[in-house]
């Protein structure tokens, strides 16, 4: 009876950035790979997205950035999951992103960055191989 | 890092959060063990009130649950929801959605929300449900809320697992209950037109009530009717007041109790003897001989599920 564990993904949008239609795609698209993809919509702040991943129980916590903030964005979120102790949270970072930057965001401790044109496919599984299926 | 059962207990009784979303999870999974610990749990249950919210898709039920969750916390409440959406039957996945209209909720201290997909489970998605109700109450949760759209036996099942059920209705559709007629209406212990700041929300309500007037039971006390509009915050004091309220027929409470108690024993023995019937005929292979049996037509479906009870009998 025991089913494979399924995995849990929250999509977010931290910060003031109105464009969701990337992260719709990438909600929708996760959801067709059989993930749950729990979806917190726009301009979140960083109390509620770790506030819903830790009561959601995510494995994953995937923030969709494209209004140029993406690092101290992320630096934020990464801070208050330290805060609250969720840190074993992974998290990816989806955007327009420089890759210079992308190097800043994995020091971080962002597990991976995905820029446009990234197929869907290369997200899911990226976040099957990392997560462990015991 | 595995957290042992013990210690995901130990960790809702003192009241730590990523305790209780991880034993949800494990026990929504199924893991080895569920059992057991829903067991130590089930003693420190029985404290919270649960309400159960249906309606059709697009009613603003989540909008709605969002309001009334806040105003219970701002009673003093400590609250749970449960937002119930479906699974993907084909891919398995699952887009929950339900929290998009809760962001002003997220941080406030008092509530806990959890997203549930269907996960096509027959029948178990209702038994999950009401373990994840139980996990919550045992952490302390006073009143849980369990959202779900009003379409589907499953759902239907689920919301029944609740003390009191609020059907969700909206104007404008029609005859206003067409689209939630089957099987929902009766199971209502309250009516909410919600969005009755457009036209049309008393047309629904007379409706509502005149199919009411048809009830056949003439001792049943009728269930209020209510009207809000959740995005405008208008009417939500009055709903919550009104779902607060003692149920007025104690002894209907008492009977739906006691059919809510038959259900869950024989849900969960239907399933354990259904687990333990599949195990055997899986482990030795018959299943598949089976199987093959119907395709040389040298059996039937029927003759097969026969054979298969006698022998698991004789056992």
């Amino acid at each position: 009876m025991n089913q494979k564990r399924k995995i849990r993904v929250l999509v977010a949008k931290p910060g003031l950035d109105g464009h969701e239609r990337g992260a719709h795609v990438v909600a929708y698209g996760l959801r067709d790979a059989g993930f749950e993809v729990i979806y917190t919509g726009l301009r979140q702040t960083t109390e509620q997205i770790v506030n819903a991943a830790i009561q959601e129980d995510v494995d994953v916590i995937g923030l969709s950035i494209l209004s140029g903030a993406h690092v101290s964005l992320t630096r934020k979120v990464l801070d208050e999951l330290k805060n609250q102790k969720a840190e074993d949270i992974m998290v990816i970072v989806g955007g327009i992103v420089p890759s210079e930057d992308i190097r800043d965001l994995k020091e971080m401790g962002v597990r991976e960055v995905f820029t446009a044109g990234t197929p869907i496919s290369a997200i899911s599984d990226f976040i099957e191989s990392a997560i462990p299926a015991d | 890092m595995k957290n042992s059962w013990d210690k995901l207990i130990q960790g809702i009784r003192e009241k730590d959060i990523r305790a209780m979303a991880r034993l949800i999870t494990r026990v929504e999974n199924r893991e080895d063990g569920w059992k057991t610990a829903m067991t130590e749990i089930y003693p420190l249950t029985g404290k919270a009130r649960v309400f159960g919210i249906t309606g059709s898709p697009g009613a603003g039920k989540s909008t709605l649950t969002c309001e009334i969750a806040r105003e219970l916390a701002d009673r003093g409440h400590t609250v749970g929801i449960i937002a119930v959406d479906p699974s993907s039957p084909f891919s398995g996945g699952a887009l929950l959605g339900d929290r998009l209209r809760m962001q002003q909720i997220f941080t406030i201290k008092e509530i806990y929300i959890r997203s549930m997909a269907t996960r096509g489970m027959l029948g178990g998605l209702c038994q999950a449900a009401r373990d994840v109700i139980r996990i919550m109450d045992a952490f302390g949760k006073d009143v849980i809320l369990i959202e779900t759209v009003g379409v589907g036996q499953d759902e239907i099942e689920i919301v029944k697992t609740a003390d009191r059920v609020m059907v969700v209705c909206i104007p404008g559709m029609g005859d206003g209950i067409q689209a939630i007629k089957a099987g929902v209406m009766e199971i209502a212990d309250l009516y909410v037109i919600n969005k009755a700041d457009k036209p049309g929300a008393d047309e629904v309500e007379a409706d509502i009530q005149a199919m009411l007037s048809l009830s056949s039971d003439l001792e049943c006390v009728a269930p209020p009717v209510l009207q809000t509009s959740a995005l405008k915050k208008q009417g939500i004091l009055e709903l919550v007041s009104a779902l607060l309220e003692n149920p007025a027929d104690t002894k209907k409470q008492k009977v739906k109790e006691e059919i809510r108690i038959k259900e869950e024993i024989l849900s969960l023995m239907e399933r354990e003897v259904f687990r333990q019937v599949r195990s055997v005929w899986e482990n030795e292979g018959s299943l598949l001989d089976s199987v093959s049996q119907v395709m040389q037509k040298t059996s039937d479906p029927y003759t097969i599920v026969k054979q298969m009870l006698l022998n698991h009998k004789h056992r």
